[in-house]
Order: structure tokens, then sequence, then C-alpha cells
């Protein structure tokens, strides 16, 4: 087996994961400078809730794909509603206060949600019902299943589309016109408050979308998922330039792959000290490492230019 | 001017604005005619912009904001641009990330006329042929000038009936500044209102048919342009004669 090309498709299939969260991160940190450490239990609730109704229309009939395609509706649905709601609850009224409060209410509303999500679906694993066939296909070496596919394809879908949205339409503009200047696009009739609401609610919904992804991939959901890929996500946007969208992109991949890599080859590297258990050092190695050396991260330029 | 005898097209009466404790406008009374240009003029930290930013609906203020004959008071910050009520702001607000098209997009945000937006876009790029060549470049890439003439194209199309301008000398060559007020006065010729914050006072009430003077938060004088530029005490104290 070719291990090296083995782990860049895993890596390549996580970082799309890891892309599609921290898009949400680095959207909302360009339009309001704040981190939503929310953000990943998003991610946590859209795989649960796909969960759920997968169980509640799996024995109905309908064709798996068309259940997929319905969990995966109602879950970015209930996830841009959840999204919308933390920006009203616990940033809204804190929009002009001091930077440290948003924060602490972000934190407030992970636990709340983690709490709540435990307390509904139980403090168990549960295994990801898996819809779709399990074929795998070799790739010179490596083996990619069709699950895997569907997630790169439909990262890369949605970032594309993402990108087309932000460049090429009036709505996208007004977004990266408020992230620039929130005062100048108020004069030109943008409404604030409605471009930040959709900014939590686009974000929420490509968290949503990420949280099936990562569940088909393992095929295990739990109510802490969410806080280790959200803290890896915040990690990849800052190794991509925290505020910029296409860094987001970037910084997904790229710690997908040195996660996978990272894993792959630490137990040669430390003579079989280290198993690949400690792949999660590597995240956390990377983010140390871009606050330390280049805290703009790589396509970033600006680093807290608004006080 | 007659035309200050017209119905007014902005009427303030009274108009106070505090940051905090601090009393920065104490009660001014403003009157913009249809089609007038009017120079509301005053040294640093006079009032200006706290007078358009509050006129703009940017700042909490009392006291009473008349304009098409509507009080403004329910007004977000937002509605204003599609009553056609704009603020150029100091400093130019331009969007430095966005090309300099998009930017004159960004004008007309509130229109859906696609055609005539397109017509409009023309027009600008005729007015300003530097930026017709520069489309497609950064805005924060274009110099102070081209910044500043992007910025009333970007205000022009939204079509205003009142264009409010803060300072549009600002930081100019003085070829540049010459340009931008001979656009500013046809811009009024072409029936659009205008109220000019400027500190080159004499730039300001030769292109203006009437003007303000503010000192701490009030106005000291009003009169027509070409008296305030006679005036002795004007001149002393803001044309440097
Ligand atoms: N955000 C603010 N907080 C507190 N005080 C302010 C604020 N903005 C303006 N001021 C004060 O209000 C007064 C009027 O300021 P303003 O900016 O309106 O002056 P201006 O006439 O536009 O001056 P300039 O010609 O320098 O632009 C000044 O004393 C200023 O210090
Ligand atoms: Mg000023």
């Amino acid at each position: 087996m070719d291990t090296l090309l083995q782990q860049i498709v895993n890596g390549f299939v996580q970082g799309s994961v890891y892309a599609m969260v921290a898009l949400g991160y680095t959207m909302v940190y360009g339009i309001l400078g704040l981190i939503n450490f929310a953000h990943g239990e998003v991610v946590m609730v859209g795989a649960m809730v796909a969960m759920s109704v997968i169980h509640l229309l799996i024995g109905s009939g309908l064709p798996p794909l068309l259940v997929l395609l319905i969990s995966l509706i109602i879950s970015m649905v209930v996830c841009m509603a959840l999204g919308y709601g933390i920006e009203r609850i616990a940033y809204r009224p804190l929009r002009n206060a001091p930077r440290l409060a948003p924060l602490i209410t972000a934190i407030g509303v992970s636990m709340v949600l983690q709490n709540l999500a435990m307390m509904f679906w139980g403090r168990e694993y549960h295994a990801f019902p898996s819809l779709l066939p399990n074929n795998s296909h070799r790739l010179s070496g490596a083996i990619i299943t069709e699950v895997q596919i569907l997630i790169v394809l439909i990262a890369l879908g949605m970032m594309g589309g993402l990108l087309l949205l932000m460049h090429r339409t009036r709505l996208g503009r007004a977004m990266r016109a408020v992230a620039e200047n929130p005062s100048a696009a108020v004069l030109m009739g943008v409404n604030i408050n409605g471009v930040i609401a959709i900014t939590f609610m686009l974000g929420s919904a490509l968290a949503a979308v990420a949280g099936i992804m990562i569940s088909a991939n393992y095929g295990i959901v739990h109510y802490y998922m969410g806080s280790i890929l959200g803290l890896k996500a915040f990690t990849a946007a800052v190794l991509g330039g925290i505020g910029n969208m296409r860094g987001a992109m970037v910084g997904g991949l790229l710690l997908g792959l040195i996660e996978s890599l990272g894993a792959g080859y630490i137990g040669d590297l430390s003579g079989g000290f280290f198993g690949s258990h400690y792949q999660d050092v590597f995240a956390f190695f990377v983010l140390i490492s871009v606050l330390i050396f280049r805290p703009s991260g790589l396509l970033g330029e600006r680093v807290a230019e608004r006080a | 001017m007659i035309a200050s005898k017209s119905s007014p097209l902005l009427q303030v009466r009274n108009l106070k604005v505090a940051y905090g404790g601090i009393q920065a406008l104490k009660g001014i009374d403003i009157d913009v005619a249809p089609g007038e240009l009017v120079a509301l003029i005053g040294s640093n930290g006079a009032g200006k912009t706290t007078t358009l930013k509050a006129l703009a609906g940017l700042l909490p203020s009392t006291g009473k904001i008349h304009y098409c004959g509507k009080s403004l008071q329910h007004y977000a910050a937002h509605q204003l641009i599609q009553e056609g009520l704009v603020l150029v702001p100091e400093g130019r607000g331009v969007f430095a990330r966005l090309t300099v098209k998009e930017n004159l997009l960004m004008g007309a945000y509130c229109r859906h006329d696609k055609s005539s937006i397109a017509q409009d876009m023309q027009h600008i790029y005729q007015l300003f042929p530097r930026l017709a060549e520069r489309q497609m470049q950064l805005a924060g890439t274009l110099s102070g000038g081209e910044q500043q003439m992007m910025a009333l194209g970007r205000a022009l199309m939204s079509r205003p009936k009142l264009l409010m301008l803060d300072e549009p000398s600002m930081g100019l060559a003085p070829m540049m500044v010459v340009k931008i007020f001979e656009t500013i006065r046809n811009i009024c010729a072409q029936g659009v209102s205008i109220l000019l914050v400027e500190q080159n006072a004499k730039l300001a009430l030769e292109v203006a048919h009437r003007g303000y003077v503010l000192e701490n938060g009030l106005i000291t004088l009003s009169d027509s342009a070409a008296s305030l530029l006679g005036s002795a005490v004007v001149r002393r104290a803001y044309l440097g004669s």
C-alpha cells in the first residue's frame, strides 16, 4: 500500500471539511472582527439533526439519496436558524461592547449548545447511518471511497459557489463592502444588520454540510464533536489568514494534508514512540507556529486593522 | 438669493448633537432650497462633520430635520439614500478592496433598473475618464484625487436630490481641487442640491449660492455667498486677509 498517496487522499478529504467550517469563522471575522467560537457547535448540531432525520425517514421506503438530500436540507435550515439566533442573542446586543464580551458569550453559547445536545441526543457515540453504497476505488495505490469523492466534490462546488456569490452578485458586493467599511456601506443604503445575519446564516449552512460530511466519512457522531473540529477549522482559518475567504479554503486543505501526513509518518519519525492518534498535535503545532511567525496567515494582509 | 425663499428641500431647526457630555452642536438652523448650493464653513472642530453625520442619520440628534416635507425622525441611516439624501463622508469612504466599478455599483445598491444603472455608469465614465480607464483596478490603489472623483461618481450613481459633501478638497493638489469644484458646480447646475462642507472657505463660497458660518457648534453668520465673501469678519477669520 502506498502510504504517501493514501495520506494525501485522506488529508484532502478531511481538509475539504475543515475548509467549509473555516469559511464560517473567516466570514464572521471579516465582517464583525469577532471569533464566533460557537461555530463548531453548529457543525455538531448539523450532524445530529441530519442523523435524526435520517433515522426518521430511513424506514419510509424513500430512496436513500432522497433521504440524504432531505436530511441535508433540514439540517441546513436548522443550522441557519441557529446561526441567526446566535448572532441575534449573543452578539448583536454586544456590537459596541469591548471585544472580550462577545468572546465570553461565544464560549457561553458553545457550552449551552453542547449541553442541550447532550440532553437531547445523549452522551454516547452514535453511528451515523450510511446511506450510500460503501464502494471504493483504487487510485494508483490509494483507496478512496465514493463518499469521500462526494465530499470533495460537494465541498469544491460549494466553495466555488460561495466565491461566485461574493464576487459576482449584489449581495456579495454588499458583504464585502460591510466587511471593509460598515459606515460607508450604510451610506450606500446597505442594511448592515441584514448583511450580518445573512453572513451568519451562510456560514452555518456550510457548517451543516460539513457536519454531515465528516459524520458520513467516519460514521460516528457525538455531542462533543464540534469543539475539536471547530478548533481545527479555526486553526485553518488563521493559517490561511483570518478574514480572507480564499485563505480559509487554502488553510483548510493544507491543514488536512499536514495532519494526515503527520499522522501517517509520526510513528516512523519518532521510532514508534508516538502513534497516529497524536494527529491532533499537528493542528495546534500549526496554530502556534502561525501565530508566532506569521500572524496574518498565508493570504492575509492585515491583522486587527479595526481597533 | 431667491432660491432660499421657495419651499426648502431641507429644513433643519435647533439641531443638537452631544458626544457623551460634550455638546458638539448646540442648536443650529439650516435650509437648503431645491437646486441650491449651500456652503457650511468653519474652523477645525466647529462641528461641520458632526452636522452632516447627524443629517445622514449616523449620529443621534435632537431637533427637527425636515426633508422633502417629511420628518426624518423615523428613517434609519441606510434608508436615506433611497430618498435621495446622500453623504460623501470626510475621507471619502471608498471601499479600497472593491474595484472602481464595484464601488460605483455600490452607489446604485438601492436601484434595480439595470439598464439605466448602466447608462449612468457610462455617464460617470464620461465625466471622469480616468475612472473609466481604471474600472477593474482596486479602489485602494487610486490616487487621492481619483478616489475623490470615484466617491463623487459613486454618490451620483444613486441619483441624489441632496448631495452632502464633507471636505471634497481635502488632501488634493490645487489642479485637482479646481477640477472637483468645477464638477460640483456642474452637478448642481443639473438640478442636484448640494450642502458643501469645506475648510477652504474661499473656494466654497465662490461656488455656493449661500453660506453658513459654524463656530463651536453654533451658526454665527448666514448670508449669500457673495456677501460672506465680502464680509470683514469672514475675511479675517477664514480667508486669511
Ligand atoms: N466621536 C467623537 N467623540 C467625541 N467627540 C467628538 C467625536 N467626533 C467629534 N467630536 C468633537 O466634536 C467637535 C466637532 O467635531 P467635527 O468633526 O464635527 O468638526 P469639524 O468641523 O468637522 O472639524 P474639521 O474641519 O477638523 O473636520 C470637536 O470638538 C470634536 O472633538
Ligand atoms: Mg470635519
